[in-house]
């Protein structure tokens, strides 16, 4: 009878489902077990930690909290990207000069790293044995010495310069003194916002047609030339926006006043030393990753593309250098990192980047914990970026593979 | 069952017994743990010519330095029993607040904010300072007012930063600042010319330049622009350890003030002055009263010397006037609360 329920029936159709047995022998049943004993070990350590800086913070009664952040400075800044007054501006503001002058560091020496570093790497490749000997040299003695006494050396080195007053003087324009390089600088006025602008634009027009154009040269054999639109877009229309808004032009000169040069731009010894310190550092071991890279590309590479009568820079240039790319990017992320938390090293010469600012910070309010946290989260922050677009830019090469 | 009981009295008898054979607790832990130690550690600069730089023996010489011996003394009874702990001004309360030292005589200035929001304790003053400048001779300037425009290094944490930073927007100038933080590198930026000027404690200045080979090459500027009362510093919360460390520093000014010096002290035993007597621990248990030995100041004296010896060997030899730092009866700051 269809109608009598059948308790074996349902036990049947439950069956398949089997659930956790309370039971020492079910493996489900011990792993879930592990796993809280782990996360409620570890959560108990995390709150012991916590509970115990509190309280000690607390007995000793050293203030807590973020409110600092709001407090004026007074702490002065040698070098700022922002307007920063020690008299009115807040520690917060404070930080954020800090963490635009390490970025300062880490985005130039980036660059110049990755340049001067393939440069390196391709010449310890060389038939020239000169070039590949000096090359070698330069990798293994860079590498070999620690960063922090590099940095020391250049920053010494620089201060063996003469005294504003007897700087050395090229066309009465540009000074190079132990105050550092003082450059004539354009009067920055909104008219030269605006031609930056027409030129950006102008860049990516020209990048645009560049598309089209190879487009045009897959469907008809043809490339049509690319050079009359960026003569347009990025010359042309800059200079038009330029002339219509008054083409104001005015440069402004360093001149020896008192103690020192003003006006101009200028270079500290101090941001130069560690520049050229984490550049040159980092360049070796970018080069030892350009080297290893190229090497990585199979030799029948090489002679096929010989076999087709390409030149010796022609091979490197296309067919080399894109698949020894895919070698190079990931290693050349972790240098990147390096370069960016080298940066912190700036204290030791007088660099004020986000660590020194921070430090004098928690100096003066006393508060060590928030301000080493909010050290650790700008370099995480940095480092994560840095990260996500090597992996982004890694993924996209690792998609062109035929 | 009786013997249970017996077992049991004779158990508790014996404890009460030994009870008083155990270290008896201070109620001070860092006094405490100085004793169980049977050292202080105390944080110092180490690279200041005056407050505290290692000999040519390696021995640390210096008024703070003489400062942190001057605490062992009285706690321990012997002023060897010190290790220093060599601190830069970025570390060094955090250092204190870890436990990591006893107490900080670094050139430290006290300042309203450390003491309220660090959650330490100034104990005393062993210098009356205030910010100055150094400047080569060869730049020709007289006063601070002509400092407009300078390059000014500086160490960064310090009182002396905010105090520059005030006086130049005060008298509506500029400066660079060229902030290092470790003390030769910033005095060989300044040597090499990178600054126009050396700012920081006067005194700090003051023994630079006589240790220079060619210190007149240099000036240091009449103008005083803040105070900088340097000390000793404690953790907030230990009372006891604090009166012990206040009171030691008390005790080396009385000395000076009532003329007992490292040379006459045994003699000044036989004195018959009240003052002098509980001083020295013959009368009125002063030490007991601080949880220390009733020697404590004979100690202090004896082995490290009064207020005065302590100036004289650091500082009076690097040409520095004692000027407000004389005790008060010789038109200076220091002064004693009577030791009773």
């Amino acid at each position: 009878m269809s109608s009598t329920f059948d308790p074996r029936l349902a036990n049947a159709r439950i069956a398949p489902k089997r659930g956790i047995r309370l039971s020492w022998s079910d493996p489900k049943f011990r792993n879930i077990i592990f796993q809280i004993l782990i996360v409620s070990a570890l959560g108990l350590a995390i709150w012991y930690v916590a509970h115990n800086t509190q309280r000690n913070l607390e007995i000793q009664r050293v203030a807590t909290g973020f409110g600092f952040l709001g407090r004026t400075a007074g702490i002065p800044i040698g070098e700022a990207l922002v307007p920063y007054d020690p008299a009115v501006n807040t520690y917060g503001r404070a930080l954020v000069v800090g963490l635009l002058n390490t970025l300062k560091v880490a985005v130039i020496g980036i660059v110049l790293s990755t340049i001067l570093g393939t440069i390196v790497g391709i010449c310890r490749l060389s038939k020239n044995w000169l070039i590949s000997r000096i090359s070698a040299v330069y990798v293994e003695t860079l590498r070999d010495i620690p960063v922090l006494l590099q940095l020391l050396l250049w920053y010494t080195l620089l201060q063996g310069l003469p005294a504003p007053r007897q700087a050395i003087n090229i066309g009465d324009a540009v000074f190079l003194s132990n105050r550092g390089l003082k450059m004539p600088l354009i009067e920055w006025q909104d008219a030269h916002w605006w031609t930056l602008a027409a030129f950006v634009l102008g860049a990516l027009g020209t990048l645009a047609w560049n598309r089209t154009a190879l487009r045009q040269r897959d469907e008809t054999g043809k490339k049509p030339p690319v050079w009359p639109a960026a003569l347009g877009l990025m010359v042309l229309l800059p200079v038009l926006v330029w002339a219509s808004l008054g083409a104001p032009f005015a440069i402004e000169y360093p001149a020896l006043r008192g103690f020192n040069f003003s006006g101009g731009g200028i270079i500290s010894p101090e941001y130069f030393a560690l520049l050229l310190g984490l550049t040159i550092y980092t360049s070796a071991y970018i080069a030892e990753i350009v080297r290893s890279g190229i090497q990585a590309v199979p030799r029948g590479q090489w002679e096929a593309a010989g076999a087709l009568g390409l030149r010796q820079g022609a091979v490197l240039r296309l067919i080399v250098l894109p698949q020894a790319t895919r070698v190079i990017i990931p290693p050349m992320t972790s240098q990147y990192l390096n370069i960016t938390k080298n940066s912190s090293l700036a204290v030791a010469i007088g660099f004020q980047d986000v660590v020194s600012l921070s430090q004098t910070t928690l100096n003066q309010t006393g508060q060590a914990i928030e301000g080493v946290a909010i050290v650790m989260a700008v370099f995480l922050t940095i480092s994560l970026s840095i990260s996500l677009f090597m992996n982004w830019y890694n993924a996209r090469i690792a998609l062109t593979e035929r | 069952m009786m013997r249970l009981t017996l077992t049991g009295g004779m158990m508790a008898t014996a404890l009460l017994a030994a009870a008083p054979t155990y270290a008896q607790p201070s109620g001070s832990a860092t006094l405490d743990a100085v004793k169980a130690r049977g050292m202080v550690i105390c944080g110092i600069a180490g690279a200041v010519p005056g407050f505290s730089l290692p000999d040519s023996q390696g021995v640390m010489r210096g008024i703070d330095a003489d400062s942190c011996r001057n605490v062992a003394a009285a706690a321990l009874g012997d002023a060897t029993k010190i290790k220093f702990t060599a601190l830069t001004t970025t570390n060094r309360f955090t250092a204190l607040q870890s436990g990591e030292v006893d107490l900080l005589v670094r050139s430290t200035t006290w300042t309203l904010g450390r003491e309220a929001n660090l959650g330490l304790e100034f104990a005393g003053i062993n210098y009356y300072d205030g910010t100055g400048f150094l400047v080569k001779k060869s730049l020709g300037v007289k006063g601070a007012k002509e400092m407009d425009g300078a390059t000014i290094c500086v160490q960064p944490g310090t009182s002396t930063e905010l105090a520059i930073s005030d006086y130049f927007r005060q008298s509506k100038m500029k400066f660079t600042p060229i902030l290092i933080q470790d003390l030769a590198e910033i005095q060989s930026a300044f040597l090499s010319g990178r600054c126009d000027s050396y700012s920081t404690d006067s005194s700090a200045l003051a023994t630079f330049r006589a240790t220079q080979p060619n210190k007149d090459d240099f000036v240091l500027l009449p103008d005083i622009i803040s105070k900088e009362p340097l000390g000793y510093v404690v953790r907030k919360g230990d009372d006891k350890w604090f009166d012990i460390v206040r009171w030691t520093y008390f005790a080396t000014v009385a000395a000076e003030e009532y003329g007992i010096d490292s040379k006459n002290v045994d003699e000044k035993l036989k004195d018959t002055n009240p003052d002098v007597r509980r001083l020295l621990g013959l009368e009125g248990d002063m030490g007991k009263a601080l949880a220390i030995d009733n020697k404590w100041a004979y100690n202090v004296v004896k082995q490290v010397g009064n207020f005065g010896e302590t100036w004289d060997r650091n500082i009076t030899v690097l040409g520095v006037p004692r000027g407000i730092n004389n005790i008060w009866n010789k038109g200076g700051l220091h002064y004693a609360p009577p030791i009773r």
